[in-house]
């Protein structure tokens, strides 16, 4: 070949290759946009909030004076309505991921449920607070209470644990069915002693993912009914005389720490919105820790598990 | 030796038949009262699609009694709790459409880059770190992104255009699209890896770059995979709360500019269900026809999603 053809090849190639390296560039760049505001959030709540980070903070209520307010109420709330939550959404999502994928035969009705579940995960969450306001709060007559906002956002993790439950199941492999029925075993015991246990390490990981969303959800709560401010605990959900559990608690009124920082990031006076960081930096931090653990114990799954 | 085992097993399996027969219609009862309660749970998902379409429904029927659907569809003003309402519900799409809008042209570009970039190349170690990085940008709470788009991001823009109000549909849309990144990079990267490897084979085969490869094979063939991931965002955009309640602030407005404050249809929920309206108040049932309209709008997009990401997966 002549020297000018060779040398106008090579510069052809060069010239393709150089858009390799524009576009890594372009690609590196866009991650790094999403690290830093991961960072840039992170740093900006830490340098704001972390002075007002104290155990007053956490054992204070509500107060008219932003030094002397805390969210006692709020993690207090929190704690009680994902029992709740997690209480509804665990054995309900488990059982339908469990139907879905070893009983459920192929017709009609399980393409609705499916369908189904895909369309309820793109369901806008304030929609499913109107549920919440509509059913739970005036129709089942539970009032603006601590039950109402838990089952509210049961619904609401309802898919994530039902998609997550059929993912950990779909990954054990047939022959442990095939063995389990060789022994006798009936379709129950089948799924009770090897598909529930085999999957449960990626069923915790949904539900943990689950879990840190509805920490993290503020609007259906607030359409269901938050309390403005609440001055004392609600009552114990243990007790001295028999039987030793109440749940008293789960009529009274609540608030989360969503809610709580979205009350002190509206107030105009800069003080609370110092607060309002505090308890986004207690907010983020915990669903980073357990969305971090959650890929954390996937990542451990898929590691060891060789079938 | 060998005859005494074969003796037990003999025996064995007589005693376990034998057990099987008697357990039978016990057992075979069990195993169907378990099936029906796992088939009550799963359709307990279909039970909270009707519950949301009857509960919606059911308020929004009088409240349409109160407002003909054509004032609804049409009046350019919602103002609701006043001494005079207007039930013009134009004005919240205005200002659901402008942040979606601005969210958009964050959250597409940036998230289709990512995606091509962690698809196509990236190398696996990089491919390993992104992804969890992104699932935790996921993850923050919308109230923190709110926050920020608030408190860090208005101060900040309002920097460059001094005159821009506190509160304002910018700021509002552009934490919206980072928000949505996360969504529009992991559904475009499912596309994009279930394009089969012998078409990127074939392209390189043919001399093409990798560049060239990403953007004239594997793009085209992931496209109605990209289109679906890009339709979900939408559907995420409009449904978005607590961002645009705290930085777009609370006030209808029949505007297109970004730069002012506007209500979005999910912020007008908040606003009302804030204040202490009475059950049954035409304020009260204002909100589920504002939640209706709200969920019709993400449904529509949400079927084209679903329906644009069942073709993809047919075509290999």
């Amino acid at each position: 070949m002549e020297p000018t053809a060779v040398a106008e090849i090579r510069r052809l190639i060069a010239k393709a290759k150089r858009w390799d390296l524009v576009f890594s560039l372009i690609g590196l760049l866009a991650l790094s946009l999403a690290v830093m505001v991961l960072v840039g959030l992170f740093v900006n709540l830490l340098s704001q909030g972390a002075p007002r980070i104290s155990w007053e903070f956490f054992s204070n209520f509500s107060s008219r004076r932003a030094g002397s307010a805390g969210i006692a109420a709020a993690w207090v709330g929190t704690l009680l309505v994902m029992l709740v939550t997690a209480l509804t959404a665990v054995p309900l999502g488990v059982s339908a991921g469990v139907y879905l994928e070893e009983y459920a035969p192929k017709n009609w009705l399980t393409g609705l449920i499916e369908i189904n579940i895909s369309n309820l995960a793109g369901v806008p969450s304030v929609v499913y607070g109107l549920l919440g306001l509509g059913l739970f709060v005036y129709l089942l007559g539970l009032g603006q209470s601590i039950a109402a906002a838990g089952l509210t956002l049961a619904l609401l993790i309802l898919p994530i644990v039902i998609v997550a439950t059929r993912e950990a199941i779909r990954t054990i492999p047939r022959v442990i069915r095939e063995g389990a029925y060789a022994l006798g075993a009936t379709k129950w015991q089948m799924v009770s002693h090897h598909i529930i246990p085999y999957s449960s390490a990626g069923i915790l990981t949904g539900v943990i993912i689950g879990l840190a969303r509805a920490i993290g959800e503020t609007a259906p709560l607030i359409t269901v009914g938050a309390a403005v401010a609440i001055f004392s605990y609600p009552s114990s959900p243990v007790k001295s005389e028999f039987p030793f559990l109440s749940f008293d608690w789960l009529h009274e009124s609540f608030t989360v720490m969503p809610i709580q920082m979205f009350q002190w990031t509206s107030r105009p006076d800069p003080a609370f919105q110092v607060n309002a960081a505090a308890a986004g930096l207690v907010l983020i931090v915990l669903t980073l820790l357990m969305n971090g653990f959650a890929i954390w114990l996937r990542y451990r799954l898929r590691k060891n598990i060789k079938w | 030796m060998s005859g005494s085992s074969v003796m037990q097993g003999a025996s064995l399996s007589e005693v376990s038949s034998a057990m099987a027969v008697n357990r039978r219609p016990w057992g075979k009862f069990k195993e169907w009262v378990i099936e029906t309660l796992l088939l009550l749970a799963a359709l307990s998902s279909v039970a909270i699609t009707l519950a949301i379409m009857f509960i919606l429904v059911k308020e929004s029927w009088t409240f349409f009694q109160h407002v003909p659907i054509w004032d609804f569809l049409t009046d350019t003003e919602w103002t609701p709790l006043f001494d005079n309402p207007r039930y013009g519900i134009m004005p919240l799409i205005s200002g659901t459409l402008v942040s979606s809008a601005v969210a958009l042209c964050i959250a597409i570009p940036v998230g289709t880059a990512i995606a091509m970039y962690i698809s196509e190349f990236a190398p696996f170690k990089m491919r390993e770190a992104a992804k969890p990085i992104l699932e935790l940008l996921a993850a923050i709470p919308t109230v923190v992104y709110g926050y920020f788009a608030f408190l860090v991001v208005t101060p900040l823009l309002q920097k460059f255009f001094p005159e821009l109000p506190g509160f304002n549909l910018l700021s509002a849309g552009l934490v919206m699209g980072i928000m949505i990144i996360p969504y529009v990079s992991s559904l475009s990267e499912d596309a994009m890896r279930a394009v089969p490897m012998h078409l990127r084979e074939g392209s390189y085969a043919m001399g093409a770059t990798r560049f060239q490869t990403a953007w004239k094979v594997v793009t085209p063939a992931a496209f109605s995979g990209l289109a679906a991931s890009y339709i979900l965002a939408i559907s995420r955009a409009v449904g978005e709360t607590m961002v645009v309640a705290l930085a777009a602030g609370m006030q209808p407005n029949l505007t297109w500019n970004p730069l002012e404050p506007a209500a979005t249809m999910t912020a007008y929920i908040v606003q009302v269900s804030q204040g202490d309206l009475p059950h049954g108040s035409i304020g009260y049932q204002s909100i589920f026809a504002v939640g209706l309209t709200l969920l019709l709008i993400t449904l529509a997009f949400n079927i084209l999603g679903y329906w644009l990401r069942k073709r993809y997966r047919e075509v290999y």
